[in-house]
């Protein structure tokens, strides 16, 4: 860490509030493994909802809110993820859980001729360029007979039955093979919603995440002091396929029926995600967390209102974006100066600072 | 033959995309905004020429005449109210105002008007047809075409004879500057989105006489819309002409070898131009 030895400095990134929020956060996960102990099924399918919703928001934000990729095609890896997790399992017999990893790995296959179509466009352009090639795979997979072509198609009975770890889970909770199914998926979306969250945030306090920022706030700028903008971009949009990919996969994994226009959809995969980022606050981790309560929330209140819970959704996404484009965290952070993830690198000592510089707190 | 024919009635269609694109190219080329609601803004038009149609038992033509001046306020308010506080240097804004609208556009429509599939009457004019050199074209993609060519005609004129047109320019190539100059870019990107909007209707017109529409298709139209521009090369308006016609041929042309491709082929010759000339055929923005 230490370039000069009469100067000591370090740098931080941690504050007091984001101890505490580390230890509360910890407190969260367990009581979120422990919940299908006491909770009932239908709570257990509501928190996977959030969870794999929260995840894909997750994903669309580092793409959008860090990386400045606004893509509107990011339901081509949900459905590819989804679709490849059910071809493996109806053509090759495997499990579908570790088949889920085939649906990430799959997702990235896709995203690299996809982002060197879609890198060809700038700015909005890239983003109905992304849309068109989710329509393209949409369209190429109704074509696909063996998973059903355009009327989709369901898992094998016997496949979702000897489901891995199913039998333990039926066993230890005294509940009925669907519902052992769904406590399953809901683990593995947890897993998946800390991973995907502390994945983020140990990013953005890498190198890496620092480069992507000085790119998203000005790629000339970032250029000039040695970051590779071409390389960050590619970065970025692998790392949101996988994640978007493995999301699909266990999404369809919980509903075990597939249809094209279903798995890929507009706007169950990214209208709803994008309207989660915006009213939450883009370009935060926190933003998405807050944004799918509220949806979720609204969702509960508003679902027998068919197109108008839609409008209204809409009406709050336009208003949001016109009179506090940061979003509700935006608002929040900005009245508190609380910040639950902080990326920001504070210097403490050096030449220019009073403070005692504390080596070991690097 | 009928492959001649095949590609004559792709060059047709491709009217009615370049008429789908004409607007989102004016409104692109003059404020670098792209309006995802452009399709649900056509699908509207059409519901609103119907609505007419219904009400006054007039032809669709004269309906679409009377619901031009209502469309140009639309556009022209919209512009100046909303979309004007998002245009920056991010895209960001825009493009998520847009994609909100669009999603409020739809469900307002499926809320006014069912999912059900609607048409405009056409009487004799949706069979009739004239025969040139033994191929039977048919009027009413004659006269799409033709619209289209109008449109393109007129737009030039406005661009390169008029004084409006010089504001255009001026704004487009620095808003500051013709500021300085006594324009005021608010308006003029205000009279842009209208002239959009009307030729949104004229699109709507031929949109509804020539095929069933229902609330849910304007994504699809803005697609196809935005290939014919990409395609073209972003601010050349005749591009965007070829650029449709490029897609009507694919689309009439992969239906011919098999139905389900017709979208799919379309798709695919934008990604293949999109792969040979990144910034299309005839580029004239540099952005």
């Amino acid at each position: 860490m230490m370039t000069d030895h009469t100067i000591p400095y370090a740098v931080h990134t941690g504050t007091p509030v984001s101890r505490i929020v580390g230890i509360a956060a910890l407190i969260l996960i367990l009581f979120l493994v422990a919940l299908p102990a006491f909770a009932s099924r239908s709570l257990i399918q509501d928190m996977f909802f959030i969870l794999t919703m929260l995840v894909l928001a997750q994903f669309w934000n580092l793409l959008a809110g860090y990386g400045g990729l606004v893509s509107i095609g990011q339901q081509a890896f949900v459905g590819i993820g989804a679709y490849a997790m059910f071809g493996v399992v109806i053509l090759a017999g495997l499990d579908p859980v570790p088949a889920i990893l085939l649906g990430g790995v799959v997702a990235v296959l896709l995203a690299i001729p996809t982002a060197f179509f879609a890198f060809r466009l700038q700015g909005a352009y890239f983003a109905i360029g992304t849309w068109v090639i989710a329509e393209v795979v949409r369209l190429l997979t109704s074509q696909w007979k063996a998973v059903g072509g355009g009327t989709g198609t369901s898992l094998p009975r016997d496949a979702t039955r000897d489901l891995w770890m199913t039998e333990t889970i039926e066993t230890v909770f005294g509940v009925r093979n669907a519902a052992a199914r769904d406590i399953l998926a809901y683990w593995l979306a947890v897993i998946l919603a800390v991973a995907t969250i502390g994945g983020i945030y140990w990013l953005l306090r890498t190198k890496r995440g620092l480069a992507l920022a000085a790119v998203r706030d000005n790629i000339e700028a970032a250029k000039s002091v040695g970051v590779d903008a071409v390389r960050m971009k590619w970065t970025v949009f692998l790392v949101a396929a996988f994640g978007t990919g493995l999301t699909g996969a266990l999404i369809y994994l919980q509903k075990a029926r597939i249809s094209p226009d279903a798995a890929f959809s507009v706007t169950d995969w990214t209208a709803f995600v994008l309207f989660i980022v915006v009213i939450g606050g883009i370009g935060t981790i926190e933003g998405p967390i807050i944004g799918v309560i509220v949806f979720f929330v609204l969702q509960t209140l508003l679902a027998d209102y068919g197109t108008w819970y839609l409008m209204l959704l809409g009406v709050i996404g336009i208003i949001i974006m016109l009179f506090a484009p940061k979003g509700l965290w935006g608002l929040i952070s900005a009245r508190t100066g609380i910040e639950l993830f902080p990326v920001r690198r504070r210097l403490t000592g050096g030449a220019l600072s009073n403070s005692k510089p504390n080596q070991e707190e690097t | 033959m009928i492959w001649i024919d095949t590609i004559i009635q792709g060059v047709l269609l491709g009217g009615l995309y370049a008429l789908f694109a004409a607007g989102l190219s004016l409104v692109f080329g003059i404020m670098r905004l792209v309006n995802l609601a452009h399709g649900d803004l056509i699908v509207m038009g059409a519901y609103l020429i119907l609505l007419l149609v219904t009400m006054t038992g007039l032809s669709p033509f004269i309906a679409a005449a009377i619901a031009i001046p209502f469309m140009f306020a639309l556009g022209f308010g919209l512009q100046k109210f909303m979309l004007n506080r998002v245009l920056g240097d991010d895209i960001l804004p825009p493009l998520l105002v847009t994609f909100g609208l669009s999603v409020v556009l739809q469900n307002a429509l499926l809320e006014g008007f069912s999912a059900d599939s609607q048409r405009l009457p056409t009487g004799a004019l949706s069979t009739a047809s004239v025969e040139v050199g033994g191929i039977n074209l048919g009027v009413l993609p004659l006269l799409t075409f033709g619209s289209a060519v109008l449109v393109i005609v007129a737009l030039n004129q406005i661009f390169y004879r008029t004084e409006l047109g010089r504001a255009f320019r001026a704004t487009s190539d620095d808003a500051t500057t013709a500021s300085l100059m006594g324009i005021k870019p608010a308006n003029i990107f205000a009279m842009a989105t209208g002239i959009a909007l009307i030729i949104v209707t004229i699109a709507a017109l031929y949109l509804g006489m020539r095929a069933n529409f229902d609330p849910n298709i304007g994504p699809a139209r803005l697609i196809y819309a935005f290939e014919a521009v990409i395609i073209g090369g972003l601010g050349s308006l005749w591009g965007t002409l070829l650029g449709g016609i490029i897609i009507g041929v694919a689309q009439t042309v992969g239906a011919a070898i098999n139905p389900e491709w017709q979208i799919l082929a379309g798709h695919i010759a934008f990604l293949v131009v999109l792969l040979i000339h990144p910034r299309g055929l005839f580029p004239r923005a540099v952005d």
